[in-house]
């Protein structure tokens, strides 16, 4: 500790340049903590999905529809203890920007099949005896300012009614909330039956089919044997792991992971050669100085350390400024945007990645022009002055 | 009989020029005598800062052996010289060479970062070697903000500010004024004479050679001639 005051000197010396260097990390950083969240929202859904709950959807796309009627045939597949269904409404509330997932499902089925989900049992009850009623989640519920009893219209974009109309409107019959932190409760859940009677088409079908299966049954033996049945009908399906249909739902937008680690990857190479430019300036204008210090008794290791220090010292004040500015926006959208992406997140995993990456970059930055000032001849360096 | 504080023995220095090799000191004797102040004069290229060189630890002989203070510091390691120069000797260049990023006090405070003082007894220090230079009322001064002649003064706080026993002088008043100059070479006499500093100073000027007890005249690679002041 007794180097820093001389190592924040040193890194000052030139407060243009190292402004500059500064604000580039800062920028770097910046974009790690909004794409790290924006990645972590795109996982999540795979991070919080439960190992024994399979997904149906038709085997072409998930777009196209699934007949109400394979309910009970997968109901009846050995090896699944209980079926559900949902479907995608896709309408939007107020204005047409305002958009959050709406769900038609059948209520005690929907809440069995997901334990995680916390409702009481009355709102529960309550939601199950009102055909027009729906439940939202505390994310919802706070963003809105929407409490039980309010009545919400939805517009439809996909799903108009049967007498032509695109107001959905909703009692609302209960709050849920979610005992998985990471998991989002930005959605809308309503009857199926109020959406089977009033939709003006696609009567008889649903989206997909959830289903759990029996603790001592094997999840893909099961998946395999409900797409068996329905192998070379008008609507095969593929049964996949929540986790799986997940992630396959998320790469819909392209894979997030590889476009995130191409952009980080390119800021990054630009930022080392940046910084590392920055510091072989520096270590190239202060030779003497390097030299001075040697004959004052700093040894060859000792200069090493207080230049690689530097470098560290700069990627840090301009990583842990963008992380923190980056984590403030991450809030702001998560905010904002939860609706539409829920699950974005500044992870602690990303936060200790995020420090890593900043003493590595400082360390490659550094390393050349530190061995540069610990190689550095006395004599010669002192000639040269 | 004055106490030796370094001898050199059959010293000599070889640099590798090109393809040329160049002998810049030759089989050289020397005995310094502790709380001596010697001046050393010669030509350029005679291997004056050579000398000063291997005295203080920055360079090694190509044969012979350097002793200061009982230590053959001609057979250390570079680690273990770093460790010895930093508490037996005290350098003064002749373009200051302070850092320009510290201020005086901070400057004067480098050396003892090399050691286990804590921040108040470094300060502390400091303060006293600045006061004996005559620069309190400076200390919070940068480098920029000073006269040649004060940047000397911060110089030579720094180089006692360890309290070593031999201060090596390379050219000091190189850069400066007659009268800056000669307020200089005052305050190193002090330094030999009231604080027991011994002195090693190379110099090109005659008339600072004689604030020296000693000459040495360096040429060709040999002393050729030794004489009172």
């Amino acid at each position: 500790m007794k180097y820093f005051g001389f190592i924040w000197k040193n890194v000052w010396r030139k407060k243009i340049r190292t402004s500059l260097t500064i604000l580039s990390v800062f920028i770097a950083f910046l974009l790690f903590a909004l794409l790290s969240a924006i990645g972590y929202a795109f996982k999540s859904g795979a991070d919080v999905a439960d190992a024994e709950r399979l997904i149906v959807i038709d085997k072409i796309t998930l777009i196209n529809p699934l007949p109400m009627a394979y309910k009970n045939r997968i109901a009846a597949t050995e090896g699944v203890h209980s079926v559900t269904h949902s479907s995608w409404f896709g309408g939007y509330y107020q204005d047409p920007r305002v958009q959050f997932p709406q769900f038609p499902t059948e209520p005690y089925e929907y809440f069995s099949m997901y334990p995680e989900l916390k409702m009481p049992q009355e709102q529960l009850d309550g939601w199950a005896r009102n055909r027009q009623g729906a439940v939202i989640g505390r994310e919802l519920a706070e963003q809105y300012s929407l409490k039980v009893g309010d009545r919400i219209p939805i517009q439809a974009t996909i799903w108009t009614k049967a007498d032509g109309g695109r107001t959905w409107e909703f009692d609302i019959e209960g709050i849920f909330e979610t005992e998985d932190p990471r998991g989002s409760t930005a959605f809308l859940l309503f009857q199926y039956d109020y959406f089977e009677e009033a939709r003006a088409f696609g009567k008889g079908s649903v989206g997909w089919y959830i289903l759990r299966v029996s603790p001592d049954a094997d999840p893909i033996q099961v998946g395999n044997a409900i797409d068996l049945q329905f192998a070379n009908s008008p609507n095969e399906t593929e049964t996949s792991t929540e986790a799986a249909f997940s992630q396959s739902f998320a790469k819909q937008f392209g894979n997030i992971a590889l476009i995130v680690t191409l952009i980080l990857g390119a800021v990054f190479f630009t930022l080392l050669l940046v910084s590392g430019n920055t510091m072989s300036q520096s270590v190239r204008e202060r030779i003497s100085e390097l030299a001075v210090l040697k004959t004052l008794g700093f040894s060859d290791r000792l200069v090493l350390g207080t230049v690689l220090s530097e470098s560290i010292l700069i990627m840090l004040v301009g990583g842990l400024l963008g992380l923190g500015v980056g984590w403030l926006l991450v809030q702001g959208a998560a905010q904002a945007m939860g609706a539409f992406l829920p699950g974005m997140f500044l992870s602690s995993q990303a936060i200790l990645t995020a420090i890593a990456v900043m003493i590595g970059a400082g360390i490659v930055a550094g390393i050349f022009p530190a061995l540069q000032a610990m190689r550095l001849s006395i004599i010669d360096a002192l000639a040269r002055a | 009989m004055s106490e030796t504080l370094a001898t050199l023995t059959g010293v000599s220095k070889t640099y590798q020029k090109g393809k040329e090799k160049v002998e810049v000191l030759h089989n050289l004797d020397l005995e310094i005598a502790r709380g001596d102040f010697i001046a050393i004069m010669g030509p350029s290229g005679s291997g004056k800062t050579t000398l000063l060189n291997l005295l203080g630890g920055l360079d090694k002989p190509t044969s012979g052996t350097v002793d200061v203070g009982g230590a053959e510091i001609s057979s250390m390691s570079n680690s273990q010289l770093s460790r010895w120069r930093s508490t037996n000797i005290g350098f003064i260049f002749q373009f200051y060479n302070l850092l320009p990023v510290l201020t005086a006090q901070k400057n004067v405070e480098l050396p003892l970062l090399l050691t286990n003082f804590s921040g108040s007894e470094r300060a502390h220090r400091a303060g006293i070697a600045l006061g004996i230079v005559g620069l309190e009322g400076r200390t919070d001064h940068y480098p920029r903000e000073l006269s040649g002649g004060q940047e000397q003064r911060v110089a030579i706080a720094r180089a006692i500010v360890s309290d070593p026993s031999l201060l090596l002088c390379d050219e000091p008043t190189g850069d400066l004024d007659r009268e800056t100059a000669s307020e200089i070479l005052k305050l190193l006499q002090i330094l030999n004479r009231e604080h027991g500093k011994t002195i090693m100073m190379v110099t090109h000027d005659a008339q600072a050679a004689e604030y020296a007890n000693h000459i040495l005249i360096c040429d060709k690679g040999t002393l050729e001639r030794q004489e009172a002041a």
